[in-house]
């Protein structure tokens, strides 16, 4: 298992070294200019010198060298620095990757953005889970009932549906008509009393809600196939004949070893936690790591962008690898030597 | 296997006339994968739903005639009335008008792009599954692009190369080749493991090498003899790709980063919709409500096609 793990890690290096370095293609083959949507009115010479002040007058592969230093060396010693409150070398002199467009570090713009993402998102695929896994487990035992009929429809309709137009409609209803919850999601709010809360939770329920839906909507169609999977084994048929009750056979003996796909899946479903931020996001109006994302697209602000997508291939990348290491665990019989 | 039909439960003698009367008839493939697919309610609504938006949306103009662009100030944010059946937006488009025009092209780069995605997978899954050495690093780009965040890689691609492509081939006929041609590269990938899967199993049977034994040339075996038997997984893909290229240009144009304002789509639709949500809610219900009902009858029949394919299923 260790040198499974070692061997992925390995392989895994390359894959981002190669991914980081096409992102970092696409964006500087691109016929693109940052000094592009500058007022007509700075001269040329000036022109030059934000340019130059952007270190767009390297050469790419050292521009590539670069980021990759500053991404991968000095963005961790300063993360090291600020933890424990220390200097480790030159501190003062470090260069961090910077935002084209607010001058301020990139990654401690990401690390403002990352709560609102994973109080909503997040949040939402928890609940998406733990709806999914009951409606799985009894749609499967009670395989072309009435639930199992209605559910499979559902699943269908809610994972056809986009999540753009399910919370379009939302606030069409509770915010429009009903006036229940407010449209747009307000992250300067600051829990410190009851009131706050209550406001907090409102505010919440729509985004969450809706996504939660669309994630149970997949994943209880694979809860139910993967139980679907077992109760016709042999070892089921034990547990029954030793005279267990059928809520121990179906929730102890069946639903532990129908998990285990069921984990994996959930395990390469994170990183789709963060993409899938970038629209709902967008409908809900949260501040979040998604709206960060396309707010630096539009404003050709390429050190974020870069730095972002970055981020979303590590997650990929890591949350492969974690499924593979968390269904050899789950899974004595899988073996990987 | 595919041999009894319902009929044949009666006394012994009707059944083995009837089976043998069956036998008889002429049945192809093709059939009896009708024959399953009709089986399936859903595909079955599924399928009807879908030739009826595609015929609706790309001969429906020749019948409502009204300019999707036309412009009326006199008549904007109305509701449904005989001569708007879905009423006005802000500057008194035709939404009508505008859901036909803009439902041609969402579905044409459906159309499209599940194209470019499905030859380009099964190329790339077939190489890789028939040539060993190309095996190791076609299936290495395989992973390297299922590891590229896709979502912020199209916004990127979109975002950088637009004004270039508009100037090349003009607004809308630019953005719409570079929206086609994305999302067509960066969808192959399962396809294209599906495919090499297949290919590896195949490949080892005992009529591929009694191809090879006779000197068949390797073309020819990958064409009549690997192609037609993994038509199925290819089938079943090419309408997940349609519903999956639909979702995602209109995502894009969701985001703003698709089509430009003037040129409906779907998505652009809903987009320009959302901002006027508490005037004319109706804006936002119409585009959204096509796109769920194209991808959801698209899913049906990807279903519905999957059951027919499966030989293990057919004829039951």
């Amino acid at each position: 298992m260790i040198h499974y793990i070692i061997r992925r890690i390995l392989i895994a290096i390359p894959t981002l070294l190669v991914i980081s370095f096409i992102i970092f293609a696409i964006l500087d083959l691109a016929p693109n200019d940052p000094t592009g949507n500058l007022p007509m009115t700075v001269p040329p010479d000036v022109r030059e010198k934000i340019r130059q002040s952007l270190g767009l007058d390297q050469p790419m592969h050292i521009r590539f060298g670069m980021w990759l230093h500053q991404f991968f060396v000095n963005e961790p010693l300063n993360a090291l620095d600020q933890v424990f409150d220390i200097k480790i070398g030159d501190a003062e002199n470090r260069t961090r990757v910077i935002s084209w467009a607010t001058r301020s570090p990139v990654v401690d713009l990401i690390i403002q953005r990352t709560p609102q993402t994973l109080w909503v998102v997040g949040l939402s695929y928890l609940f998406g889970i733990l709806i999914a896994i009951p409606i799985g487990i009894v749609s499967a035992y009670k395989q072309y009932s009435m639930f199992d009929q209605v559910g499979t429809f559902v699943a269908m309709v809610g994972f056809s549906v986009p999540t753009f137009f399910t919370g379009m409609v939302a606030i069409i209803i509770f915010s429009v008509q009903l006036e229940w919850f407010p449209m747009i999601y307000d992250t300067t709010l600051v829990v410190d009393s009851w009131n706050h809360f209550v406001m907090q939770v409102k505010q919440m329920i729509m985004p969450v809600t809706v996504l939660a839906l669309y994630n149970a909507s997949q994943l209880s169609r694979f809860m139910r196939a993967s139980i679907l999977d077992n109760l016709n084994l042999d070892y089921v048929r034990t547990a029954r004949a030793k005279g267990r009750s059928e809520n121990v056979v179906l929730l102890i003996h069946v639903l532990r070893n129908s998990l285990i796909p069921v984990v994996t899946l959930i395990a390469l479903g994170i990183p789709t936690i963060f993409s899938g931020a970038i629209i709902t996001e967008q409908i809900f109006r949260v501040n979040g790591l998604g709206q960060l994302l396309v707010i630096a697209i539009e404003g050709a602000d390429i050190p974020l962008v870069q730095t972002l997508t970055f981020i979303f291939a590590v997650l990929i990348v890591v949350f492969n690898l974690v499924a593979d290491v968390v269904y050899g665990i789950l899974d004595p019989r899988i073996r990987y030597d | 296997m595919a041999s009894l039909t319902p009929e044949s439960g009666m006394t012994e003698n009707t059944v083995a006339l009837e089976s043998f009367e069956i036998q008889t008839e002429h049945r192809s493939l093709w059939g009896d994968v009708w024959r399953q697919f009709r089986k399936h309610k859903g595909a079955l609504a599924g399928m009807f739903i879908f030739i009826l938006i595609t015929l609706c949306v790309f001969i429906g103009p020749y019948f409502y005639d009204v300019d999707p662009n036309a412009i009326n100030f006199r008549e904007r944010n109305l509701g449904p009335t005989w001569s708007h059946p879905l009423g006005t937006d802000n500057i008194g488009h035709d939404t009508m008008a505008q859901m036909l025009a803009g439902g041609r092209v969402s579905l044409a780069v459906g159309f499209l792009a599940m194209l470019i995605s499905l030859l380009l997978g099964s190329l790339i899954g077939v190489l890789a599954g028939f040539i060993k050495s190309l095996d190791g690093p076609l299936m290495r780009l395989t992973d390297l692009f299922l590891a590229l965040p896709i979502l912020p890689v199209l916004l990127v691609i979109i975002m950088l190369f637009r004004d270039r492509l508009r100037s090349l081939y003009g607004p809308e006929t630019g953005i719409f080749l570079l929206i086609v041609f994305v999302i067509g590269i960066t969808s192959w990938m399962h396809t294209a493991r599906i495919v090499r899967g297949d290919v590896l199993g195949i490949k080892e049977r005992e009529f591929v090498t009694a191809a090879h034994s006779i000197g068949t040339r390797k073309s020819r075996i990958i064409f009549r003899h690997i192609l037609p038997n993994i038509l199925s997984p290819i089938m079943v893909s090419a309408t997940l790709g349609i519903a999956n290229a639909i979702i995602t240009e209109s995502a894009l144009s969701f985001l703003g980063l698709g089509f430009p304002p003037d040129f409906p789509t779907w998505g652009r639709l809903l987009y320009d919709g959302a901002t006027f949500i508490q005037i004319t809610p109706s804006r936002v219900i119409w585009p959204g409500l096509f796109i769920a009902l194209t991808v959801l009858s698209v899913n049906y029949i990807g279903d519905g096609l999957r059951d027919a394919l499966d030989p293990r299923l057919r004829g039951r």
